[in-house]
């Protein structure tokens, strides 16, 4: 069953005497209950926007955002503030990326995580604590009682993500929404919170969000992804079938950039994606990876590219590209465009 | 928490002593020495041979100033020139004054500064927030012995609500226990002379007030400004809470931290402000003694008077380290 339903989102950022910036442009995609989705891309890309959209957080001024986010059957979009106030924390809980800054350095970890427990769950103080220790233990800190007065600087980085996720998870919600929760943290850290998040989202059946940058991380979690660039999702599909089968360029050069352990020549230079995510077109106008694109033909600038549909409809793998990587239907024949 | 008052206490030895050298060596060097300046210009060189050595000026320095410092560490600067009674004393007696006043210019620079200093920050750009900006510039830019007289002319001449001069009604008999005025009167009962004080305390409280005050509201609002853009104010509204337990316990605690600081640094600015206050004002207070003892030479008295408010000064600073460890457990002692 379908838990979350974004459809046609659009957020545009308008500044006095500056050209609107449309950040996020026509998402479109579901999560359904205990599944985990990956956004990825890179800084800019707008896939914090879409969380920050979902959650009703961006600011009220200088934003206009358009479609609809529907969870479990309520549009969010409709909602005014305070019914979104009651939505947050309880059906929608989120994981920031830097937990350093994320958690208030002069309240103690417990009153962070008792204030949202007294306030969508209805316990009291006291219940609301001893609950708070249940909580601390689930995410796998010990020795929860003195942690639960200590402040957030007396812990780790690695401690305070478990702390930031245990909030998140205190009220059971329906949708979990992790923004970068491991970029912050060291390697084996981030094994360990990545574990943790595999482990709740089974046992709760809860929906996830996992937004990154990291392929890696989608690799070991997630069941679908989504790969944004410039505002728009570009391809979608089944992890498996997207590592199997990357067809967006943007997409193949990433996988490429992956450094292998298994490379046998060390002289090999690592593969990158030529220019910058600046480097960049209106979608209205053409394909905004084109400039960067290796594959890229004349046709790539007229208008906005159409979906190519590679998968079934059952097994979709849609792709926003004009000559996806491994199809041989190739639009002029003869043409080298490089 | 007591090694770290025991330790801020001793730091004061050092402080005091430089001062100490500084104040000693300033009397050494008005012109034609202490006593011509005691005596005036036109004194006899018997005389001032006379006044030297009743003095002590006619000793070597060291001796000078080992005397000097044994009489200050036991608070005996010396009897004042202008009334020839100890210097001490005489501060004692004025202190509560001074205190008063300047606990009064701080209520209302803390009290008004800090809401309006927040609401410019969350109408940030908005006709509140320009109004707030330009009336702290005012604040901190007019000269307060300007304003004094602007608001003694304003409310006591011309509309004649409130008193020109002095702490209280001299036609109004008063027992004064304390030597707080307003808390005379609440403990003796006599609750007219409190209202009576009090009126007579708005107007300098006022003009003392405007610099902590237009100091308040800037740091205030730059603070709010900042701290409304952090991750865990943003994490407090994902966690779906109230507007006002965001503001309290996510904005203002963490807001509060600079402005503590300020509100410490800005007493030792009403002590200051106050010789000016009270001066305009005729208000009883050290300040006022102060801006006498200026006048008339009296330097037993403003050695004095520049000791204990450099005690004050580094004890105020302590208290608000202290005050700020409670807030912020980032720099609690341990």
């Amino acid at each position: 069953m379908t838990l979350l339903e974004v459809r046609d989102l659009s957020v545009t950022f308008t500044r006095s005497g500056q050209q609107p910036v449309r950040a996020v442009d026509g998402v479109t995609f579901d999560v359904a209950a205990g599944q985990s989705v990956g956004i990825v891309g890179e800084s800019g890309s707008g896939k914090s926007v879409t969380s920050l959209a979902v959650m009703g957080l961006l600011p009220s001024r200088g934003v206009s955002v358009g479609g609809t986010v529907t969870l479990d059957g309520n549009e969010l979009t409709s909602m005014d503030q305070r019914e979104l106030r009651d939505v947050r924390g309880r059906d929608v809980a989120m994981i920031f990326q830097d937990p350093m800054t994320s958690l208030n350095p002069v309240v103690t970890n417990g009153k962070q995580l008792v204030e949202v427990l007294t306030r969508h769950a209805g316990l009291s103080k006291g219940e609301a604590k001893t609950e708070a220790e249940q909580l601390l233990r689930r995410v796998g800190i010990p020795d929860p009682v003195r942690r639960l007065g200590e402040y957030p600087h007396q812990l780790s980085g690695g401690m305070r993500q478990r702390v930031m996720i245990a909030i998140a998870i205190a009220c059971r919600p329906k949708l979990l929404i992790a923004d970068e929760p491991t970029t912050a943290l060291d390697v084996t850290i981030q094994a360990q919170i990545l574990d943790l998040l595999r482990t709740l989202v089974a046992e709760s059946g809860c929906g996830m969000i996992m937004i990154t940058h990291d392929l890696g991380v989608v690799a070991g979690l997630c069941d679908d992804v989504h790969v944004m660039y410039s505002g728009r999702i570009v391809e979608s599909a089944g992890t498996k079938d997207l590592f199997a089968r990357p067809s967006h360029p943007y997409t193949d050069g990433l996988l490429q950039s992956i450094p292998r352990i298994d490379d046998d020549d060390p002289a090999d230079l690592l593969h990158t994606i030529p220019g910058s995510a600046r480097d960049t077109v209106a979608w209205d106008r053409g394909c905004a990876f084109q400039p960067r694109c290796e594959r890229a033909v004349a046709e790539c600038l007229s208008g906005p590219p159409a979906v190519t549909e590679l998968g079934t409809p059952i097994v979709p793998h849609p792709v926003r590209c004009l000559r996806p990587v491994g199809e041989d239907v190739s639009l002029h024949e003869g043409n080298v465009a490089r | 928490m007591l090694r770290f008052i025991v330790r801020r206490l001793l730091l004061l030895v050092p402080i005091l002593l430089g001062l100490s050298v500084l104040l000693f060596a300033w009397v050494r060097a008005l012109p034609g020495g202490p006593a011509q300046a005691l005596l005036g210009e036109r004194a006899t060189p018997e005389a001032v041979a006379a006044i030297e050595s009743q003095l002590g000026l006619d000793r070597p320095l060291w001796e000078q100033y080992l005397q000097f410092l044994g009489r200050a560490v036991r608070l005996d600067f010396g009897a004042s020139l202008q009334t020839g009674q100890p210097v001490i004393d005489e501060m004692l007696r004025r202190f509560p004054a001074t205190i008063e006043l300047a606990v009064a210019a701080l209520l209302i620079a803390v009290c008004v500064g800090i809401p309006l200093g927040y609401l410019a920050a969350r109408r940030y750009g908005t006709w509140v927030d320009s109004l707030a900006v330009t009336g702290s510039l005012l604040g901190v830019t007019i000269p307060i012995f300007f304003l004094a007289y602007l608001l003694k002319y304003v409310f006591s001449v011309e509309l004649g609500w409130l008193p020109t001069a002095g702490r209280a009604d001299p036609r109004a008999r008063a027992e004064h226990p304390t030597g707080f005025y307003v808390l005379d009167g609440i403990i003796t009962g006599n609750l007219d002379a409190s209202w009576d004080a009090i009126q007579h305390l708005i107007l300098p409280a006022v003009a003392l007030a405007s610099i902590p005050l237009a100091v308040i509201v800037r740091i205030t609002r730059a603070s709010v400004l900042n701290v409304v853009n952090e991750d865990y104010v943003r994490t407090a509204e994902a966690k779906g809470l109230l507007p006002g337990t965001i503001t309290r316990r996510h904005v203002l605690k963490n807001a509060m931290l600079p402005v503590t600081t300020v509100i410490g640094l800005q007493l030792g600015v009403l002590l200051a402000g106050a010789v000016l206050t009270e001066t305009v004002f005729a208000f009883a207070g050290v300040g006022k003694f102060m801006a006498d003892a200026i006048v008339q030479r009296d330097f037993p008295t403003i050695q004095g008077f520049i000791l204990v408010i450099a005690v004050v000064y580094v004890v105020i600073n302590m208290i608000v380290d202290l005050v700020y460890g409670l807030l912020d457990p980032r720099v609690r002692v341990s």
